[in-house]
């Protein structure tokens, strides 16, 4: 198991690297000039405009602009805005934990109520709540999530008056309720679905049947021997949303006016501020790779035919 | 470590293939029609309402996208700026210009919604395309030749799926001043092949090992016969049940980016643009905004549920 | 810990097992299926009885009832799609289709336990089989974790599992066919049950692995002289082991008889044709007798006898009469004990 995780550990360098390279190149190499940004509309100096892109190396070839942006990335220097001069390790400590709290919020809401549904459709398959429940989550799925956010919008906030249209406070869990069950939507859609259809799959399963023959309760035949076979896909599911909730949160935080990463990134693009874009970028794929490592050595807990060597 | 994966990926699928075949004697009476796979789906999907609603809604919309003159004589850029917002809809005018009310520039909001299936479908369509051939391809070369090639591939895979898709999106579309069509379906489908890769890999690694393939190669079939004639036909069907469903993702997430304002712009008549214009009155004209999401979302719907359907159809384990 | 001690040449006593009633009854069983294709009639009226000691070998191809009657006794059919519509199961007397659930439970296992078939797809892949044998004596007797996996380990040492201690926490999949089927039978075994119905034990077991797993199953058999239902569709297993025969066909029993009178005298077409088709030495180079045609549709069974389509004896009675299962006696009217036929013409099959 050590040695799977250390070569996974190794494997995850140059996928990262080839990941935000690719962004990279994406943001500086394509047309788009954040000095030129910077100036706005007024008339500016060539040579001023000239001397600035000398001074931040953007009239380098892009290796050398990727080295050095990597280079400053292992000491665990970000970068700063060419606009702000803001660090960009700031904007990210600022954003960061918002959108965190706000993913999680999302993740443990669509967790708790997305299996929930999973396990009541999926015990009486096609029955009536089955295919109740099936329906309702092709239609949440259905539903992109601005669509989502402003029929939320429209209804809690100018309808029923009960929140407030946009976040106050982008630190209270109480204002970003209706936000994460918005970002939450769809992955819960997907988790209902999944938990419903390994249940109903696992119901019809050989060992499904030794287990009654066994005699044991209910409770238990369902409860040790189906949900410990039904969850193993679920839990794979839900740790490779992860990074998708994060990236999501771009459009809830847009919606509902959250100050986290979406918000930042959003803002840098829209400046070319490639450090911001690319930092903040990072940071996701990075999440994103750890959470597809944790979830394939708990796939090996969870599932014993699986041996990682 | 590409072998690995496999292993991990088809494990479940193993057992559950085996505990089919001990299903109970008597639930499975010895039928002795002989039905393929595409002859048998038909069948299924023939007698399935949800098929038969959302592949009507399709047609539909492939109409509306193809020929928007015949549902409205109204064109969705005569705006006419003294009905902006004080038009409420008439939600009994049917088919008539005023049936959903006008826009923020006194706009037809039918006209447009009408018009705007065109892009959607487009885009939908296109990034579908795009992805299933760059994906099939990719996914079938590491999966038949292995080894350095798969390695190699697989990362490639990988670093693509590395990229948080939105994200990706919106960084490369900003970069584009005028966003045509083809500049999203390009963007979209560069990001979005590595689903398919992967399901097609997985069915050409199995296929691979089958006896009538090793049979084949046993005859002295060229490497490009039996990757077309026999590995492809019979990877197709997960691949056509994963690209299927993905269209519909495809048509949500081009109206994300034209809502974020990365997407499709003006003079493109797009749903998502629509909403993202909404969005400003949505307190006093909530029309304006939600006509045309209910365009997304039943677009979408339709486009899932036929995805679906095709799955249950194609994936005789789900019967 | 004295359980599985017990001296194996005093078979313990059983209550009730002298009082006249057999141990299992099954009485005008029948089971039916919802299929897409109408309803499929697995079950049409079965009858037998299982006394404590005694086995019973239900034979019959894939499709004959054998396996549904089983999961009838269990109480495990999948209902819907499957439906008893008439029919009592009595076990020691007492019919279970009439028992609650809760009542129903507590005799799976404990008083009736199976063995199913296809050991690795009837474990559970992703818990231990000390667990999974433990879970017996959790559920049923209340022991603590810790007893239940000692109270495991002495159970697989019963069924001959090297190094039990140290395979107690090892998952099905890491276990050879052979052992794994041990593993069923132990569980199975757990609780010292009155009656054990056995599924096609040994089908996917290589053949020398068979003889063992066999051979084990009739030693503890004898050594606790519990009732045992051997479903099987091989005649090779069947002799050595059983003490009578029940033969199925199409959801009905066509014949009954003791183990070796059948082998000897057949009763019905459909045996003799099973029975002809068996590979023989002596017959060496000569073809392979074959009994013509399928076994027939279940939601379409013909009418008259199942088997006249298939039957070269079939008359055109047979087309249109059920035959009923009557007794089979001597040419002079002796009665044979035990045998019974459902064939029309029994008399010219067994003495012609």
């Amino acid at each position: 198991m050590g040695r799977y995780v250390a070569r996974r550990l190794l494997q995850m360098i140059p996928v990262f690297l080839g990941s935000t390279f690719l962004i990279f190149m994406m943001m500086y190499v394509l047309p788009g000039d954040p000095v030129r940004a910077l100036m706005g509309e007024q008339a500016y100096d060539p040579t001023v405009v000239e001397n600035i892109r000398h001074d931040l190396g953007l009239d380098r070839p892009w290796w050398w602009q990727y080295g050095h942006y990597l280079g400053g990335l292992f000491q665990g220097d970000f970068g700063t805005e060419i606009a702000s001069k803001r660090e960009v390790a700031d904007i990210i400590a600022d954003a960061f934990p918002v959108t965190i709290r706000l993913t999680l919020f999302a993740f443990v809401f669509m967790v708790v109520v997305g299996i929930g549904l999973g396990v009541v459709a999926g015990l009486r398959p096609d029955s009536v709540r089955d295919r109740g429940l099936l329906t309702l989550t092709l239609v949440l799925i259905s539903m992109p999530s601005f669509v989502l956010g402003y029929l939320m919008q429209y209804i809690f906030a100018f309808q029923l008056q009960m929140i407030t249209p946009t976040v106050q406070d982008s630190e209270s869990f109480g204002d970003l309720f209706l936000p994460a069950i918005v970002l939450g939507s769809l992955s819960l859609a997907y988790v209902a679905r999944l938990t419903r259809t390994s249940m109903a799959e696992n119901l019809r399963a050989d060992y499904m049947r030794t287990a009654v023959a066994k005699g044991l309760p209910r409770r238990r035949v369902v409860g040790v021997h189906l949900m410990r076979n039904s969850l193993i896909p679920v839990v794979t599911f839900l740790g490779t949303d992860i990074g998708n909730l994060m990236t999501g949160a771009i459009v809830t935080e847009g919606i509902f006016n959250v100050q986290g990463v979406g918000n930042a990134i959003f803002e840098a693009l829209t400046r070319r501020e490639g450090a911001t874009v690319v930092g903040i970028a990072s940071l996701i794929v990075i999440v994103y790779l750890f959470t597809s490592l944790l979830v394939d050595l708990l796939y090996a807990v969870l599932d014993p035919r699986i041996r990682y060597a | 470590m590409p072998e690995k994966t496999a292993d991990k990926v088809e494990l479940p699928e193993a057992t559950g293939a085996a505990s089919e075949a001990t299903a109970p004697e008597a639930g499975t009476p010895a039928s002795a029609k002989a039905r393929s796979l595409w002859s048998d789906a038909w069948h299924d999907l023939r007698r399935n309402p949800l098929f038969l609603i959302s592949a009507v809604l399709i047609v539909l919309l492939i109409v509306m996208a193809a020929a928007p003159s015949l549902f409205t004589s109204a064109s969705p850029r005569d705006a006419d700026l003294a009905k902006h917002y004080l038009q409420p809809p008439n939600w009994g005018h049917f088919f008539a210009p005023d049936w959903f009310g006008y826009d923020g520039q006194g706009r037809s909001i039918y006209a447009r919604v009408i018009y705007g299936a065109r892009a959607s479908i487009l885009v939908g369509v296109g990034v579908t395309l795009a992805v299933t051939v760059l994906g099939t391809l990719v996914g079938m070369v590491a999966g038949y030749f292995g080894g350095l090639v798969d390695t190699l591939l697989s990362r490639v895979t990988d670093i693509f799926m590395g990229i948080p898709y939105l994200l990706g999106a919106l960084v490369i579309l900003t970069t584009f001043a005028e966003r045509k069509v083809w500049v999203v379906i390009l963007a979209m489908a560069f990001l979005g092949w590595t689903t398919i890769a992967r399901v097609a890999r997985g069915a050409v690694v199995t296929i691979k090992q089958a006896d009538y393939v090793v049979a084949a190669k046993a005859l002295g079939a060229s490497t490009t016969r039996v990757l077309l004639r026999h590995i492809l036909p019979n990877a197709l069907a997960p691949i056509i049940v994963v690209a299927t469903i993905a269209l519909g993702g495809y048509i949500a997430a081009e109206a994300t980016l034209s809502f974020l304002g990365v997407g499709l712009a003006e003079p493109t008549v797009s749903w998502g643009v629509d909403v993202s214009a909404g969005r400003q009155q949505l307190r006093n004209a909530p029309y304006v905004l939600i006509v045309p999401s209910v365009m997304v979302s039943v677009t979408v719907l339709s486009f899932l549920m036929f995805g679906d359907a095709v799955r249950n159809a194609l994936d005789p384990k789900l019967r | 810990m004295t359980i599985i001690d017990k001296p194996a040449d005093v078979p313990a006593p059983r209550p009730d097992t002298d009082s006249g009633t057999p141990l299992l009854e099954v009485r005008d069983l029948h089971v039916e299926f919802k299929t897409r294709d109408g309803v499929a009639k697995a079950v049409n009226g079965v009858n037998y009885t299982v006394s404590a000691g005694e086995t019973l070998a239900v034979l019959g191809e894939s499709g004959s009832g054998k396996s549904v009657t089983a999961q009838a006794i269990m109480g495990i059919l999948d209902m819907p799609p499957g439906r008893i519509p008439k029919g009592e199961i009595l076990f020691r007397g007492e019919d279970m289709l009439k028992m609650s659930e809760e009542e129903r439970r507590k005799i799976r296992g404990r008083k009736i336990a199976m063995i199913f078939q296809d050991a690795l797809s009837s474990l559970n892949p992703v818990l231990s089989v000390g667990y999974q044998l433990g879970e017996m004596f959790r559920v049923h007797l209340g022991l603590s974790k810790k007893d239940a996996k000692a109270r495991a380990i002495e159970l697989m040492d019963r069924v001959k599992i090297p190094a039990a201690a140290a395979r107690v926490g090892d998952y099905p999949h890491q276990f050879s066919g052979g052992m794994r089927q041990r593993i069923m039978i132990a569980m199975a075994l757990a609780l010292e049950p009155d009656l054990i119905i056995a599924d096609e034990p040994t089908t996917a077991l290589d053949v020398t692995v068979q003889a063992q797993v066999m051979d084990l199953l009739a030693e503890l058999q004898r050594e606790y002289n519990m009732g045992l239902i051997l479903i099987t569709h091989d005649l090779g297993v069947v002799a050595d082991v059983a003490d009578k025969i029940a033969v199925m066909y199409a959801g009905r029993i066509v014949e009954t008889a003791p183990v070796h009178e059948l082998y000897k005298r057949p009763a019905h077409p459909y045996t003799r044709g099973l029975l002809d088709s068996i590979p023989r030495l002596d017959q060496k180079g000569q073809e392979l007798y074959a009994i013509k045609g399928l076994p027939p549709n279940l939601t379409r069974i013909p009418s008259g006898c199942a088997f006249n389509p298939r039957c070269p004896k079939a008359q055109d009675i047979c087309r249109t009469e059920v035959p009923a299962l009557s007794l089979v006696t001597e040419q002079d009217g002796t009665e044979l004990p035990g045998r019974g036929s459902a064939c029309h013409f029994w008399k010219e099959t067994i003495h012609g």
